[in-house]
């Protein structure tokens, strides 16, 4: 049998600003338009968590989803209702685009998974704009 | 370590009409293929475009692309051609090409490609909710 992919679906809502103390006001605003403003702003996120494996001859489960959620929530605690540049550790050398917080993502995930191999995490900021991220380096 | 290879993805919409029909081939042959769609004076969809770039997360802006720069990319490379037009009379791409959802996607594809390079990935067309059309296939 062939492996398969399953994928869940988690929602959790931040605040974050775009901004680098290195650059101007004006450069900042050039680049990151009314994502600078001073007080941040947020987003109701969607993550998508897809883990792909073979399913288990006793369960027929690629993973037990109990499981999956346990882990995946566990790591949204440190994201939901926080403000992603002031209450997280990892945005203060990058900027929290969907990008890097879907980057960010997977790392806690995939840890938090432990042997269980993560295969596609889908993060949407609005309903028309979302980013995909496989572990992979350019 | 290079910098993570992240997909992103942004939903866009147009409406526009057309008619599936070629001069090729009898006015009978036409009904027989195309049936409905071949009625004279066309009719229209609400057309969905999700366009999918993919690259290096920039280490500065943490942006595979600034949005700005891709939806005025589609703006002006599709959007601006497409939107309420008649997509068989108004278009050049269809002059001679039957504007199936096939054809639209490889079509916006090329316009596309010229602009974005490498960093495009994937164009998917939806005509209604019910009908998908995704270039290329992978």
């Amino acid at each position: 049998m062939g492996g398969v992919t399953i994928s869940r679906r988690f929602d959790f809502s931040s605040s974050h600003r775009y901004y680098r103390e290195e650059w101007s006001e004006e450069e900042n605003t050039r680049v990151f338009g009314l994502c600078a403003l001073p007080n941040g702003h947020g987003h109701n996120y969607t993550l998508e968590v897809a883990v792909a494996g073979d399913p288990d001859a006793e369960t027929g489960m690629v993973i037990n989803l109990v499981d999956l959620k346990s882990a995946v929530n566990g790591v949204l605690e440190q994201f939901d209702h926080k403000h992603l540049n002031l209450d997280t550790p990892y945005f203060s050398d990058r900027i929290p685009t969907t990008e890097n917080l879907a980057t960010v993502l997977w790392e806690l995930i995939a840890e938090a998974l432990g042997r269980v191999p993560l295969h596609r995490i889908r993060l949407y900021e609005t309903d028309d704009l979302f980013v995909e991220y496989y572990g992979e380096a350019a | 370590m290079s910098a993570p290879l992240v997909h992103l993805s942004r939903c866009y919409s147009f409406s526009a009409s057309h008619r599936l029909y070629t001069d090729h081939l009898s006015f009978e042959k036409n009904e027989a293929i195309f049936g409905k769609c071949a009625n004279p004076n066309g009719h229209g969809h609400n057309y969905g475009l999700a366009v999918t770039v993919a690259g290096p997360v920039d280490d500065a802006t943490g942006y595979v692309i600034p949005l700005e720069e891709l939806d005025d990319t589609v703006r002006r490379y599709v959007l601006d051609a497409y939107d309420h037009r008649f997509l068989n009379v108004d278009v050049e791409d269809y002059f001679d090409l039957v504007p199936t959802g096939e054809n639209i996607a490889k079509r916006v594809w090329e316009r596309l490609s010229v602009p974005l390079g490498d960093k495009l990935r994937k164009v998917v067309v939806d005509e209604t909710r019910n009908n998908s059309f995704e270039y290329p296939v992978k």
